[in-house]
């Protein structure tokens, strides 16, 4: 069993117990545990089930690459699954619950998976779920959706905060082992700005717990020493409980600070995310153990040897009574010694080397322990835990020779350096074949934006083995990484460390050599995602021979460990089966991050109000008192409608209309796009850029204007004002302001940079009201400071003045078909207008309107709208608008795209008015069918729905639409099948529904 | 996440800060051009594994256009210049010349 042991444990404090739950049962730990250590203290090993075959599962690693013991941490809005439990400190109070089985942890009926996993190889669901196709939405779906996916998603609304940092510095060094310690001395001393992150909240990384000494003082110490003096230097920044996520390009680097996941309720943001922009980048990562493959590998109980080492020397954890240890390399010993030291039974040690020897083994040997050499794991027996082993030979097929009682194997294929963030930007990695491993290659590291080299490993993860390699190469990496960020160079040498002889390993890719296929299918390589030796061998039998092809196949690495145990044995195996060396077979694409970030540290403060900034109108405060009904429209909010009490939006907007249409009523038109084009040159900038003719137009007068792409494409419309001789205002969509002042801007700098024009978006310069009504004149006449008359202020003429001592620009311009002014005063002044508006106008039946009355009085005049008749492939030609299309010009955007022989075909889907026979409304959408069917069986379309409302004016359902050769069948009644089946009937007829001759806006 | 200068106001523009606008020094084709050649100023682009020239916009900055050389394979920058130019200036087709020798782009070398 497991257990605490009485002593030991340099990471945690005796003195300060904590109650946790898991799966609802009360537990205790210590100050300074994870919930790693503290489970494994109260012998909790079974953690949970396995993805697919729900195999019982405990704890592999002692950190960041842990496969298994991922957990369900917390509650309600503090909810979050899939936490691993290696890297979760423990907190008085945490509740957590194990993950992936029904009904219960020790009872799971997802386990029947096990007994049939010969019917679930590799590619099974590529394989199983092809025909019929019926079968997908009924069947084959459900059960892959409820299979999918590892614990629960959260119920609640995440009751913490997140937040952002943004900084700058010279040296930026991802890991604070003594590598990244050592790296951040020689680098602090160029002179340059240097910061530290480490993901653990202890600095030293693995040297204290391995037995280094440096300098003859024990790691322990030096690591405090050095933490302590690089604190004293203010160029130094350090962050502990920081995971550096992720490199990308010209030095940019996502780190992930853990500020207060172990702290919770104590008001700080629970996670922040650094973005950082470093001139220099040092990935001080470590190395991680490999797992061996052998038959039983994943059987609980069965942990990496350094993890074993880790319980005991960090937490003073027992992981069982009777370890027995397999190894390929010297490392290993090192855990049996550490239990041995600790009063724990180490019954044998078995390595697959056929030779032993060397000062580690003779040590361990020396300390009683047997050491099989030339053996292998042939079976690990054990369900829920470990109870045996039986040893073979590794030269040979399994053939047992003894069996040996234990609770624990730990296991070690040899070390992998932590390359990943090495190659997120395009390090690329070369094979040691010494140490049976990737490493950097320091010829083809990651280069920056002037192609210096801004990335450089160090120590493990440099693929430097001994603690004196791990120093020399940090110091050497620190030194480079500060001189290349315009530190001075320093000769301070490296320290020195005591010597630690080992003897070459003995790469082992699959325990024993021999294996078959009964054992193969035991030997797990992907815990998490359960892939199995057997899986990779099967994968490259049917040919996928590239690592990327089978790992997609498999599944292999594919989890959210991103196979951080199982991609060098995996990749190994693959290598095997094909008969191709290792490199050759390559490894798959590291990307970011290097371990799961949460979504909110993601979001950061973007969320809730915050997640877009909304714009508002001068006048929205007035909207949001009067009940708007909103509608977002670009970044804006737009009232959609004024519901009074009582009232359904539906019956508000009817209101809104037949009022306006009696009466007067009052727009927000505060939103659309305002660009003001000016110089000498305005005039012809603006004859190329819209369809018509804008440089003929008067001083005084208005014109509307169409833009097309160069492509032919109508982009946007709007009015012209001519201010003066040399300045034009566009008025642009709501959600065009931007964009085409973008796209004004584009060209001037770009093609026409010798012409004189300047342009201003003010957009939000003004508040603009639209008073539309027969009764608008009375009441612009009752607020007064304008002769707005027949006369003084013809349609489609603009004015300038006093409305109500407001200084005011009028335009008489209608997009509704009624007698209109749109009136623009100053942004400031634009509240108290529109409440002096309300106010006067109480006695004509003054109402505001919304976006959608707004909408439907367009259509009812057969207006255009941006967007709603237009989507990227529709001509202005298609939409009746040949008018608003000068043919004097030589030359508009878009001009010569419309003369391409398809946009100039007379057999085209044109825009037509639809008016239904029965008086209902066609859905949005809609199309229309005609005679004969397409190669897929459906009917032919010949039409579409582009604009459909209820008339209140009409009382009936209007649409306009697009149709194949529509103004030449005006009259022809089409046919719109809807979803719930049956169809509406329309008859084709004129788009404008409403005073076709403009007499009501021409008064 | 590149780093672009803008040449206007001299900032070293994060990405963040910029807009992109696809393939520098087209030449435009109006009225009166063939189909080909209207064809090739609309549609077709460059796509070269290295040495590439490019539109930016910097959008969130002073809001100008500029026009930058760069390498699509180590995003290596050899220079950014003025958008008012039909082909890269002597300085920016030296800098690619030191450090990809036997370039070519386009029309340029």
């Amino acid at each position: 069993m497991s257990t605490r042991l009485p002593t030991g444990g340099r990471l945690i404090d005796r003195d300060t117990q904590l109650d946790f739950t898991f799966n609802g049962k009360r537990l205790r730990g210590c100050a300074g545990d994870t919930l790693a250590s503290a489970l494994l203290a109260n012998d909790q090993t079974l953690l949970g089930r396995s993805f697919k075959y729900h195999r019982p599962r405990g704890l592999v690693a002692s950190g960041a690459e842990e496969p298994n013991a991922l957990l369900g941490l917390g509650k309600g809005s503090r909810f979050e699954p899939n936490q691993r439990a290696t890297t979760t400190e423990l907190f008085d109070g945490l509740t957590c619950e194990s993950q992936n089985h029904w009904p219960s942890l020790e009872f799971d009926i997802g386990a029947v998976n096990n007994y049939a996993s010969r019917f679930l190889p590799a590619g099974f669901y590529y394989k199983t779920f092809m025909a019929p196709r019926a079968a997908w939405k009924h069947v084959f779906e459900p059960i892959i959706r409820r299979s999918a996916g590892l614990g629960k998603a959260p119920t609640e609304r995440d009751a913490d905060r997140y937040e952002h940092f943004h900084t700058h510095v010279d040296v930026l060094i991802i890991g604070g082992g003594i590598a990244g310690l050592q790296a951040a001395r020689a680098a602090a001393a160029t002179g340059v700005s240097v910061m530290v992150v480490e993901q653990t909240a202890h600095w030293g990384g693995r040297a204290p717990v391995d037995g280094a000494e440096i300098e003859g003082q024990l790691a322990d110490y030096w690591v405090r020493e050095t933490v302590e003096s690089l604190g004293k230097l203010e160029n130094v920044r350090m962050r502990a409980r920081t995971m550096g996520s992720g490199v990308y390009d010209h030095g940019y680097v996502l780190a992930y600070e853990r500020v207060a996941d172990h702290t919770p309720d104590d008001d700080r943001p629970r996670h922040r995310l650094w973005k950082i922009r470093a001139k220099q980048v040092i990935t001080a990562t470590g190395a991680i153990e490999r797992p061996l493959s052998f038959a039983g590998n994943d059987i609980p109980g069965v942990m990496l040897a350094s993890a074993v080492r880790d319980y005991v020397v960090n937490w003073g954890v027992s992981p069982g009574d009777r370890t027995v240890v397999v190894t390929n390399n010297d490392d290993a010993y090192r855990t049996a010694i550490v239990l041995k030291e600790a009063g724990l039974d180490v019954p044998a040690i078995i390595d697959a080397r056929p030779e032993v020897s060397g000062a580690l083994p003779e040590q361990a040997r020396a300390l009683g322990i047997a050491v099989h050499a030339g053996r292998g794991v042939a079976k690990v027996l054990g369900g829920k835990s470990v109870t045996a082993v039986k040893i073979c030979a590794q030269a040979g097929e399994g053939a047992p020779v003894d069996e040996i009682p234990c609770d624990v194997i730990a296991m070690s294929g040899g070390w992998s350096p932590v390359v990943h963030l090495w190659s997120h930007c395009g390090g690329k990695l070369i094979w040691e074949a010494g140490n049976a491993h990737f490493r950097p290659n320091p010829d083809k590291a990651p280069t920056g934006h002037a192609g210096e080299v801004f990335v450089h490993a160090a120590g493990n993860a440099n693929g430097a083995m001994t603690t004196s390699e791990v120093l020399a190469d940090a110091d050497a990496a620190g030194k480079a990484a500060g001189k290349a960020a315009g530190g001075k160079a320093t000769r301070k040498a490296a320290p020195k460390a005591k010597e630690e002889p080992s003897e070459p390993m003995l790469p082992v890719w699959v325990m024993p050599q021999g294996a078959d296929i009964k054992l193969r299918g035991k030997m797990w390589l992907d815990y998490q995602n359960d892939v199995k030796v057997s899986d990779v061998q099967l994968a490259a039998r049917e040919g996928y021979e590239s690592v990327e092809h089978t790992k997609r196949y498999t599944t292999l690495g594919m989890a959210t460990d991103q196979g951080k145990l199982s991609n060098i044995n995996g990749l190994a195996v693959l290598a095997g089966s094909l008969g191709d060396d290792i490199p050759q077979v390559g490894t798959t694409t590291f990307r970011p991050p290097y371990t799961p970030i949460s979504m909110g540290a993601i979001a950061g403060e973007a969320r809730a109000e915050l997640f877009q900034p909304v714009r508002q109108t001068p006048i929205h405060t007035w909207h949001e008192a009067h009940g708007a009904d909103w509608e977002p429209v670009g970044h804006w909010r737009r009232p959609y409608a004024f519901p009074r009490d009582g009232e359904t939006v539906h019956d508000a907007v009817k209101r809104e209309v037949l009022n306006t249409r009696e009466n007067v009523g009052l727009l927000d038109a505060s939103t659309l796009g305002k660009i003001l084009v000016k110089g000498p040159d305005a005039g012809r900038f603006l004859d190329m850029l819209y369809t018509n003719m804008m440089s003929t137009l008067p001083v005084g007068k208005c014109r509307y204007g169409l833009m097309c792409s160069e492509n032919g494409f109508l982009s946007d419309d709007g009015v012209v004002a001519r201010i003066d001789e040399d300045t034009w205002l566009c008025h642009t969509t709501t959600g065009g302001a931007d964009r085409i002042h973008a796209h004004m801007e584009d060209w001037l700098q770009c093609e026409w940079w010798d012409w004189e024009v300047y342009t201003a978006n003010i957009t939000e310069q003004y508040a603009q009201i639209a008073v539309v009504g027969p009764k608008a004149r009375m009441l612009l006449e009752k607020i007064g400071g304008m002769d707005l008359g027949k006369e003084a202020l013809p349609f489609m003429q603009w004015a300038e003045g006093e409305l109500a001592g407001i200084p005011a620009r009028v335009f008489r311009i209608s997009f509704s078909g009624e007698l209109s002014y749109e009136v623009a005063v100053p942004a400031s002044r634009g509240l108290e207008f529109w409440i002096k508006l309300m106010m006067a106008g109480e006695e004509f039946g003054v109402m505001p309107y919304g976006t959608e009355a707004l909408h439907i009085m367009r259509a009812e005049k057969g207006f255009i709208m941006i967007g709603d008749e237009t989507d990227g492939t529709v001509i202005p030609q298609d939409l009746g608008l040949n008018w608003a299309i000068s043919k004097k010009k030589d030359d508009y955007l878009g001009k010569r795209a419309q003369e391409r022989s398809h946009m100039t075909d007379p057999d085209r889907w044109k825009l037509v008015g639809l008016e239904t026979l029965d008086g209902s409304v066609i859905p949005d959408g809609a199309y229309a069918v005609g005679e004969g069917e397409n190669a897929n069986g459906q009917r032919n379309t010949i039409g579409r729905v582009t604009s459909t409302y209820f008339s209140p004016t009409l009382g009936k359902g209007i649409a306009m639409g697009l149709v194949h050769n529509g103004p030449d069948r005006t009259g022809e009644v089409i046919e719109f099948p809807t979803l719930k089946g049956g169809s509406i009937r329309a008859r084709i007829v004129d788009p404008v529904f409403y005073d076709k001759d403009g007499e009501k806006q021409n008064v | 996440m590149l780093i672009l200068t803008c040449p206007y106001c001299g900032v070293e523009a994060d990405e963040t800060e910029l807009s992109p606008g696809g393939e520098a020094h087209l030449k435009r084709f109006g009225p009166g051009s063939s189909e080909e050649e209207f064809e090739g100023y609309l549609f077709m682009r460059e796509n070269p594994k290295g040495v590439h020239f490019e539109r930016w916009r910097h959008a969130y900055g002073c809001g100008k256009w500029f026009l930058a050389a760069r390498c699509t394979m180590t995003l290596e920058v050899f220079g950014t210049y003025p958008a008012q130019t039909t082909e890269p200036p002597k300085k920016i087709r030296d800098a690619i010349s030191a450090k990809r020798p036997g370039w070519s782009w386009g029309d340029f070398k």
